[in-house]
Order: structure tokens, then C-alpha cells, then sequence
């Protein structure tokens, strides 16, 4: 339902995107016009940064067609995107913070005095950069280094530049993301500021309460494929919610319910790294499988990590088997019973390198030793069994795990935590990244787990994951606990609406 | 172990040309001194070889030799103190630096480089404040303990060389066989997971500077020993260089997490054998720093398009099982 009347600015048709395993966008339609502000959401892993990247040229598509002002194009660089007036700025900001404002806006495109020679023309860059500053209504010093600014600034630099690159449609990944309420506003003026001025915006956001403030339209993606459009006066939460969620609540649900058995972890009043204010306290008991779900950046990795003594002491009091422990670092974790199985594999969970069966004991490798010698012998039994129960796909222990595929690296990080015989087992994100098949004898064996009486708490993005596999659900919002939801009140829509911060 | 393999075969090569174009290379004279200094530097590319694999760099070692083969005569002829005292002390005192660098590296989270570096500059003014400036040696005392740098084996083999065989043995054992060389591998490879497997990576960190520092107050020692004249500003000049340049050509990676003992001792005598090749080959002995400099920029540039051409060949398989 875009304006009948406006003539689109850059409309894409029939687009498809296969990653391996994945894929990402399946024939997915989008317009968007010239002065308009069009929110674009889904669940985590819809689809949205994909297409976003496929308009902006860092993935080009594999099949559908892009048409720029009714002129058909391909766009298959980002300096391509650039040239035709597409800017995408990414969450995480491309500025080199160690140099000025204006040096960033200029980046790699530096107006040169002399023909041929490279002297940067310094006053040509500063006259232009105050224009634009200007003309955004910016009062800082071209001069200031980037590093200097809040991030709320550096995204105005961001925005700066993409002007100045003569802009009309600017992709925002997200960009509320690490602002505060004023900043947030600050920005929302300037896209109304923009907007006035005929900029395309495109707003991709979980946050669905912005969304309802700022967007003329919204286009929701689900699973990669189109959910549905909303004009201005349809744009509300729950229809936002229900085409994000969409599918039947039914079809997913073949949970048995695990026996519960006593308190197993009690956190009480732990804080997560840079939410001091918000305490957390909850408990897990033996044999159940709390799902714990959340918006990415909602402090859930941070939580697991902190319970795991990653970066040292634990604030607040942790509990195993209702004895008070003392966790300052990992191995204070793993001595209490504790496990953690690390949200990414190839920078935390592996050393990629090593062996299979090196990689499977180095957790455990205190308890392998015969005066601080490895036992070899055990060490490789202990491998073996590991592949063999994890149904690990290599043909010898002796192999390089980088070289497994990714569902092969998780069962082997899942094998050196579980080898270890934990009474907790945190999980963060078990399944990202990983094939199908993979993924089902994982949740198999978290079932097993569960039914000998480890409490395992998962961290996951995959609200379908999180409705398969937990007993009960905490949802995390802005770094607390948002809420907690048994089973008989689990629907994707509640929690959405918690990891949101709606309900 | 292949890499091993491969670097002692370029050893042997290396030897045989030089001896088939010079016979008096393959002397017994000529072998008996090679074998003595491969194993003085040899203990120094141990040490240089566990901070390597941690992905750090230890640039004092050259400077720590100077402080400890000026203290070490100092201790027995000019304060008199018994052998034993004298060595514990200067194991001692190379013991306590390693752990200062280490606690440096790992607690305040200084860089290996500049850490190294200002040791470098220190120990080299405390060794010339302390004596002075004024040469240090045993004279002709000491005679029965000189031997056991001076001492040959069967007549032929040099202690230096039975002493790196038994220290490199020793290293070894530690880096291949027990829990502490897994943990140094793993977290030269992959600190962060290493971390989040339980190992205490900090005191990992620490024991490999103790390692160096130790192997190079040891190594001190036996040079002081060997050369009975310390001449405190220069003395042990550049060993770190040497070291290093050792345990890169024995196939240690400065990015941590790669490196074998036995790699390491060949590379040692790498060193040795080309710096000996060069003044037997009539190359102008001027260019001797030339000749290794090239020798270890080549050795790193052909393991560099074998990786690749591993890391290609295996993607290759991969994408044909798949």
C-alpha cells in the first residue's frame, strides 16, 4: 500500500537471497518513495538487514530486480549504492574515531587542490562540511575528533556524510539501538527535518514504539518472505505483532513438560554489566529448561556471561544447590557445576586449530592429568565417546574442528561443556548459524539433559526455538527481566510484547 | 610434526651443500663449534619460543644476559659468595623479572613489546652501573666449574649442545604432554576461548615470561662461563634478535599458538650453520646479518604459500564432500 500517487523512489520486485542453509529473502517485494519514512520489522533472522543490504549493495541478490525512479539497475557494489544516492548506515558506525568530523566526512574522497597531486583540499572540505552541518542544524566544530562525540553524534556525522554524498534514501540499521531518550529525539527531529526535504528513510527497528512514532508506512518480513504493509493510520502494536509472529501458535508446540525438581541455580541481585540499576534475580531447578528470550542487546549474553564469571567477580549472590559460591572467573563457574555454551563458536567456544579431541577435554583437561600430565590414553576415550554420543561428523578425533561444519563445531562445543557433567548448563544462542538436522538432535539432547536433571537455561533469538524447548520463558528487556512466562501463557505474541517493552 | 620434519630437512640441506662445496665446513673442529654455539642460543630460543606461543615477544633477553653473566662472576670472584648461592641468586633475580614482565603483560595489560622493550634499556644500565663498567670474569679460577660449558662429551660433543638436548627435552615434555602446554597453545591461538574454558590465562601468561627470563639468566651463565670475559655494555647485544630469529625459523608464528621444541632447537642452529656457511662459503663475512635476514624472510614467505595452498586444497576437498 504505498502513496498511489507518489511515483516510487526505488522499488524492488521478486527479490531472493540464499545464504548456505539459509534462505535469507524469498520473493520479497518492497517500494519506497521519495519524503516518506517507511519502518521496516520483523523477528530477529526475518530478513530485514538482508534486504536492506541487497538495496544497499553489499549482497547483491540472487534473483529479482531492482528499479531506481522506473529505470531498471544493478546494484552490486556500495560505492554503485552510493553513486545512486543510497546511504545505509549500519549499526555498528564505520567512523575512524581518531580523526575530526569533517575528516570522516570526507573519507577516501578527499576534494584535491592541483590536479594529480594528492594535497587535500582543506578549506574546500571545511566550507562544504559546515554547509551540511548547517543545513542539519548541527552546532559542532568540523575539527572535533569523532571520538569526542556521544554515539548520538557520531550517528549525525554518519547522516552528515551520506548528505553529503547527495543522499535520497538513507537505510537506518537499528539506529536507536545505543541512544538515549534525548538523543533518540534528536534524531527523530532530524528525520522529520530530512523527510521535509524529500529524503527516503528507511527505518529497520524492534523498537515497535518508535516505529508508531515515526514511520509513514510499515513493512513487516517474516521468515524472509513478506508479512504485510500498514499505512499511517493502520500502524498499531498489536497488528505490528501479529504479522511479525503470524504463523498458527499449534503447530509447534510437541513439548513435554519436565519433571521439576529442587532449586538448582539462584541468582539473587545480579546486575548486568552497564545496568547497574536493574537487579536480577531468578531461579532454575533441576530438569527443567527455561527459555530466555529478548531483543539482541537485551543483556542476555552479558547476563550468562556474568553468572559465568567471564569478567571477573560476580555483584550480587549466586547459589548452587543452595549453597552460596564464589565465582571471580570461569573456573570458580565450572568447579560450582556450572556450564556455559558460549554464543559464538569460532571466537569463544573453540580454538578452531586444534583437534577435535583437544578442543572436547580442554575443559576438562584438570581432571585428565597425572601430575599435571595429560593422560592420553583417557583424553582420547573421552573424545571418542563425545563423537560418538554427539553423533559429531568427522572421521577421526585427530581432525581440525575448524574444518567441521557448523552444526558439527556446535555439537563439539556442546560435548566439551556437557563432557564436563554439569548441574547448570547455560546455553547462548545452541543453534545459530546451523542445518536443520543439526538442530534437532541438539534440542534432542537437550531433552536428555533435561530428563537427568541438569537445569539448562537458553539463551535464544529464534522465538519458535524458545517455544520448542522451555518449560517456562524469562524474557529480558533494556538489560532487566521483563517478565516471565509459564507455559500455559507462552505465545510468541507475549513475548514479544515483553522483549519489546509494550506489556 | 610435519613442520618439524620439514625444517630439519632444510637444516640438513643446507649442511650438506655448504659441506659438499667446502669439506672443511664438515670438520669435526668446525661441527664441535657450531654444536656449541646452537646450544648457547638454542636455551635462549626456548625461552624466546614459550612467550612466542603465548603471541607475545621478549626483546630483553639480550640485556637480562648482561645483567646476569656481569652478576653471576661478580657474585663468586668479587664478593666471594659460594657457587650455589650465586646461581640460586641469579636464577632468582631472572625469575623475578620474568614475572614482573609477565604481571605487566597480563594484570595492567601493557604491550609484551614495550614492556620488553624498556627491559631491554634497564637491565643493560643496571649491569653497567653495578660492575661499573669494568670487565667481569673468573681470571683463572673456577677452572672445574667452567667445565661444564667447556667440557666435550666423548671428546667431540659440547656441553652447551648436551644441555640444550636435556632442557629442550625437558620443554617438550612440558609443552606436548602436560595440562600447562595445552593451555599455552590454546590461548596463543584463542585467548577468549581459552578464557571461557576455565583456564586461568593470566598465570599462563606469566609462567612463559618466568620460562624466558629463567632460560636466559641460565643461558647468561654459560656464556659468562664460556667467554670468561663479560664486558658489561655489550655483552649479550643482540642474542634477543637471535633468538627470536631462531624460534621463527623453527616454526614458531608470532601470532601465538604454533611452535614445536624440536622446531625450535633446529631453527637455533639454523642460525649457527648459515652465519658458519657464509664465512666458509667466502660470502663477505659484512654480510653475514644480510644472508641471515634473506634465509628467514624466505623461510617465512614459502610457509606463508603453503598454508595457503593447504588452506585452498582443503577447501577444495570440502566442497567436494559436500
Amino acid at each position: 500500500m504505498p502513496n498511489a500517487d507518489a511515483n516510487p523512489f526505488l522499488e524492488a520486485t521478486g527479490i531472493h537471497k540464499r545464504f548456505p542453509g539459509v534462505h535469507a529473502l524469498n520473493n520479497v517485494n518492497a517500494t519506497f518513495c521519495l519524503g516518506e519514512v517507511i519502518a521496516v520489522i520483523g523477528e530477529n533472522g526475518a530478513g530485514k538487514s538482508t534486504l536492506m543490504k541487497v538495496i544497499a549493495g553489499v549482497h547483491p541478490p540472487d534473483a529479482g530486480s531492482i528499479k531506481l525512479e522506473g529505470q531498471p539497475v544493478t546494484i552490486p557494489t556500495v560505492s554503485k549504492a552510493t553513486e545512486l544516492g543510497i546511504a545505509f548506515i549500519h549499526q555498528e558506525l564505520n567512523l575512524s574515531d581518531n580523526l575530526s568530523v569533517e575528516a570522516n566526512i570526507y573519507l577516501g574522497r578527499e576534494p584535491r587542490k592541483f590536479r594529480g597531486i594528492g594535497i587535500i583540499d582543506q578549506k574546500a572540505i571545511r566550507r562544504n562540511t559546515r554547509d551540511i552541518l548547517d543545513q542539519l542544524e548541527m552546532d559542532y566544530d568540523p575539527e572535533t575528533t569523532v571520538r569526542e562525540l556521544s554515539i548520538g553524534h557520531q550517528q549525525m556525522v554518519e547522516i552528515a556524510k551520506a548528505l553529503s554524498q547527495n543522499a535520497l534514501m538513507i537505510i537506518m540499521d537499528e539506529p536507536t539501538s545505543s541512544l538515549t531518550q534525548h538523543e533518540t529525539d534528536c534524531l527523530f527531529n532530524l528525520i522529520r527535518h530530512l523527510k521535509s526535504q524529500g529524503v527516503c528513510i528507511v527505518y529497520i527497528s524492534h523498537r515497535l514504539m518508535e516505529v508508531g512514532q515515526i514511520a509513514d508506512r510499515v513493512i513487516v518480513l517474516r521468515d524472509g518472505e513478506n508479512s504485510g504493509e500498514l499505512a499511517r493510520h493502520e500502524i498499531d502494536h498489536e497488528r505490528m505483532v501479529s504479522l511479525m509472529v503470524g504463523r498458527s501458535l499449534t503447530q509447534f508446540y510437541q513439548h513435554e513438560e519436565h519433571q521439576r525438581g529442587v532449586p538448582v541455580l539462584e541468582v539473587s541481585d545480579l546486575v548486568v554489566p552497564g545496568h547497574s540499576d536493574r537487579p536480577i534475580n531468578f531461579t532454575l531447578h533441576a530438569g527443567e529448561v527455561v527459555g530466555m528470550a529478548g531483543l539482541v542487546g537485551a543483556g542476555r549474553t552479558e547476563l550468562a556471561q556474568a553468572i559465568f564469571g567471564v569478567d571477573g567477580a560476580v555483584s550480587g549472590t549466586i547459589k548452587v544447590d543452595g549453597e552460596i559460591v564464589e565465582i571471580n572467573n570461569p573456573r570458580d563457574a565450572i568447579n560450582a557445576g556450572i556450564a556455559l555454551v558460549p554464543e559464538d563458536r569460532r571466537d569463544y567456544g573453540l580454538i578452531t586449530e586444534f583437534a577435535v579431541r583437544d578442543n572436547i577435554s580442554l575443559s576438562a583437561l584438570d581432571r585428565y592429568q597425572i601430575g599435571k600430565f595429560v593422560r592420553q590414553k583417557e583424553v582420547a576415550d573421552l573424545a571418542r565417546e563425545a563423537v560418538d554420543e554427539f553423533n559429531v561428523k568427522t572421521t577421526s578425533i585427530d581432525n581440525e574442528v575448524g574444518l567441521l561444519s557448523g552444526g558439527n563445531q556446535q555439537k563439539v562445543v556442546l560435548a566439551k561443556w556437557i563432557s564436563l557433567k554439569p548441574k547448570v548448563l547455560l546455553l547462548d544462542e545452541p543453534t545459530r548459524g546451523i542445518d536443520v538436522g543439526s538442530k534437532s538432535e541438539i534440542y534432542q539432547l537437550i531433552e536428555n539433559l533435561a530428563g537427568q536433571g541438569v537445569a539448562i537455561l537458553a539463551i535464544s533469538s529464534d522465538l519458535e526455538e524458545i517455544l520448542r524447548i522451555s518449560d517456562r520463558v524469562l524474557v529480558m528487556h533494556d538489560g532487566a527481566l521483563a517478565g516471565a512466562l509459564g507455559r500455559d501463557m507462552l505465545s510468541e505474541e507475549a513475548v514479544m510484547g515483553l522483549a519489546t517493552g509494550m506489556s | 610434526m610435519k613442520k618439524t620434519l620439514g625444517i630439519f630437512l632444510l637444516l640438513a640441506a643446507i649442511f650438506l651443500i655448504t659441506g659438499v662445496i667446502e669439506p672443511r665446513f664438515l670438520r669435526v673442529g668446525n661441527l664441535t663449534n657450531m654444536a656449541r654455539w646452537t646450544g648457547l642460543y638454542g636455551i635462549l630460543a626456548i625461552g624466546a619460543g614459550f612467550v612466542i606461543i603465548t603471541s607475545g615477544i621478549d626483546l630483553s633477553i639480550g640485556s637480562l644476559i648482561g645483567l646476569t653473566g656481569s652478576l653471576f662472576p661478580l657474585f663468586l670472584v668479587g664478593a666471594g659468595l659460594p657457587v650455589g648461592v650465586g646461581f640460586a641468586l641469579v636464577i632468582l633475580l631472572a625469575l623475578t623479572i620474568g614475572f614482573t614482565h609477565g604481571v605487566l603483560i597480563t594484570k595492567l595489560k601493557l604491550q609484551p613489546f614495550i614492556v620488553t622493550l624498556c627491559g631491554l634499556f634497564i637491565y643493560r644500565g643496571v649491569a653497567r652501573y653495578i660492575t661499573g663498567e669494568i670487565n667481569q670474569g673468573f681470571g683463572n679460577d673456577f677452572q672445574g666449574l667452567r667445565l661444564i660449558v667447556k667440557y666435550r662429551v666423548f671428546d667431540v660433543i659440547p656441553m652447551p649442545f648436551v644441555i640444550v638436548l636435556l632442557l629442550g627435552g625437558i620443554a617438550a615434555l612440558f609443552l606436548n604432554k602436560t595440562i600447562y602446554g595445552r593451555y599455552l597453545l590454546a590461548l596463543g591461538r584463542n585467548e577468549k576461548a581459552a578464557r571461557f574454558s576455565g583456564i586461568n590465562t593470566d598465570r599462563m601468561v606469566i609462567c612463559a615470561y618466568m620460562i624466558c627470563s629463567v632460560l636466559a639468566g641460565f643461558g647468561g651463565m654459560l656464556f659468562a662461563l664460556d667467554q670468561n670475559s663479560v664486558q658489561p655494555s655489550t655483552f649479550g647485544n643482540f642474542y634477543e634478535l637471535y633468538a627470536i630469529a631462531g624460534a621463527v625459523l623453527g616454526g614458531c608464528s608470532l601470532r601465538g599458538g604454533e611452535g614445536t621444541i624440536g622446531g625450535i632447537i633446529c631453527g637455533a642452529a639454523m642460525v649457527e650453520v648459515i652465519k658458519n656457511a657464509v664465512f666458509f662459503l667466502n660470502v663477505a663475512t659484512e654480510s653475514e646479518f644480510t644472508v641471515i635476514g634473506c634465509v628467514i624472510l624466505i623461510g617465512v614467505t614459502v610457509d606463508e604459500f603453503i598454508k595457503r595452498f593447504a588452506a585452498k586444497r582443503r577447501a577444495k576437498q570440502q566442497a567436494g564432500s559436500a
